[in-house]
């Protein structure tokens, strides 16, 4: 029988939820990690039984952590199980990520703005986002602020920057958003192992068609009315963008302000917010056998990061946007004033589309029966930073 | 400045005492205080050398991987004394050289 396994990421330790099929009765497993923030974790689909965790912490830095069973145990890649390491250097550094410098003066590859608009150097902070590849597990990605992309081909163990992106020659105007200048979506194309899009707050989204080596940003017809030209080719603050796995041309993106829907791959985009009530959020997915349904979750506004009026709700469209329900059964209806991030949301791929969200209060909600009715499966753990699905057979 | 022969290495070494916070003791999978060989003179920097090296999941938890400097929410102590700021090449008190004292590495509190 199916089951589903939930990966929970939060301020204070990763969470795995477990059930089967019915998606009724529950697991909770940890803190794992306890006391570190943990931003992101997710399974690979090649191996599910392989979980990547970014875990970092103010005082101690960036890790990277692994699972080769399921979420059993963890440990940090390549590093030696014996008591004793083997002499010499270390082979696996998989908690470094260092920045390409320029390979003709060895200089950094270029600047960024900072917040008085003068130019800034790229620091590392953290992992936003690890995705593992499609294919081999060993292959992952990872999107990191100060906004880059790494990989690594040896399942964690080491990483080296795809600097094509902030070499393409935009970076001097990409800036930090108030939290961050984090790459935090990663969009692996399916049907072409060589496309892939992320997107950065508060730079906007960008593609590769040729596995990472150049890149180009793909934000026409975004307008950001906070920006001195608001339609210009870069400095949008995207929250968040999805794709259907059948369909991986048509992309539908939650900006700052704004639902936008591009069906060429990026190179135009179209605003679907419709009938939102606000088109203020974070997350945005897509159901997992419908590929015009789409969720999101409208928060207040960018001054007022909680639901209006108290009333938690998702809404859904079943016509690719414009057109939206809100989604309010078995959700908060009064007082109710948390936030669901970015990359809080995911769909299972059981028959019955399952979706799932995680809030800054702690809550996780289900539903099983693709939006129409909600219920948490957990209250009260800490602040949900991320929330993954894993479909198991 | 004491410290014993390694024989292997032909170079004076000592036992030195390492107190980890909660979360690095964690990380290293160690109950209590951690005990590495340093070769002398026994320094901060020298301390840290020989820490990651027996336990490589600390890499980049107490320095930073690019830089090498200390981490800024970390303090190093030692006999009492404040040695964050210090060179991390200037020698530390024999005591810890001895093993009679710990160097302390501290994570700053959080406030609020």
């Amino acid at each position: 029988m199916s089951s589903v396994r939930v990966l929970v990421g939060t301020r204070k330790g990763a969470f795995v939820l477990t059930s089967d099929g019915k998606r009724k009765d529950w697991t909770v497993s940890g803190p794992f990690f306890a006391g570190w923030e943990i931003y992101h974790m997710k399974g690979s689909e090649a191996d599910p039984n392989r979980i990547y965790v970014s875990q970092t912490s103010g005082w101690f830095g960036q890790l990277i952590q692994r699972s080769d069973d399921g979420g059993k145990t963890w440990h940090q890649p390549g590093m030696p199980d014996e008591a004793v390491p083997p002499p010499g250097p270390p082979t696996a550094l998989p908690n470094r990520f260092a920045y390409d410098t320029s390979s003709e003066t060895g200089k950094p590859l270029t600047t960024h703005q900072w917040y008085d608009g003068t130019q800034h150097p790229w620091e590392f902070k953290r992992v936003w986002h690890v995705e593992p590849s499609l294919a081999d597990p060993d292959t992952v990605y990872a999107g990191v602020e100060d906004a880059a992309l790494f990989r690594s081909t040896d399942g964690g163990e080491n990483w080296q920057e795809l600097s094509g992106l902030r070499g393409h020659g935009t970076g001097p105007q990409w800036s930090p958003g108030a939290g961050g200048m984090g790459l935090h979506t990663i969009a692996l194309d399916s049907t072409n192992p060589k496309r892939i899009y992320i997107a950065i707050s508060a730079a906007g989204a960008f593609r590769t068609d040729d596995g990472g080596a150049t890149w180009k940003p793909i934000n026409k017809g975004l307008v950001s009315n906070f920006m001195p030209k608001p339609d210009a080719e870069v400095g949008h603050c995207v929250h968040h963008v999805a794709m259907h796995r059948s369909r991986p041309e048509v992309l539908f993106m939650q900006k700052h302000w704004d639902v936008m829907r591009s069906d060429d791959a990026g190179e135009n985009w179209r605003e679907v917010s419709g009938n939102l009530p606000t088109d203020f959020g974070f997350v945005i997915d897509v159901h997992a056998h419908e590929p015009e349904t789409l969720y999101v979750v409208p928060i207040k506004s960018d001054s007022e990061h909680f639901p209006i009026e108290g009333k938690l709700r998702v809404y859904r469209s079943r016509t690719g946007g414009n057109e939206w329900e809100p989604l309010a059964r078995g959700l908060p209806e009064k007082d109710c004033y948390v936030n669901v991030l970015r990359d809080a949301m995911a769909v299972d791929t059981l028959d019955q589309c399952g979706v799932y969200f995680g809030t800054t209060g702690g809550q996780v909600y289900a539903s099983a029966d693709a939006g129409d009715s909600w219920t948490p499966i957990v209250h009260d753990l800490p602040a949900v930073l991320s929330v993954e699905v894993q479909t198991l057979n | 400045m004491e410290g014993s022969l390694n024989q292997a290495e032909g170079v004076r070494a000592a036992q030195v005492r390492v107190a980890l916070p909660y979360h690095l003791r964690n990380l290293a999978r160690v109950d209590g205080d951690v005990f590495v060989e340093v070769a002398v003179p026994v320094t901060v920097r020298a301390v840290l050398d020989a820490l990651e090296a027996r336990y490589p999941m600390l890499r980049g938890t107490v320095r930073d991987y690019e830089t090498g400097q200390r981490r800024a929410f970390l303090r190093f102590f030692a006999c009492s004394e404040d040695w964050s700021l210090a060179s991390p090449d200037a020698e530390l008190p024999e005591a810890v050289a001895a093993g009679k004292e710990p160097l302390l590495i501290l994570g700053a509190i959080a406030g609020g």
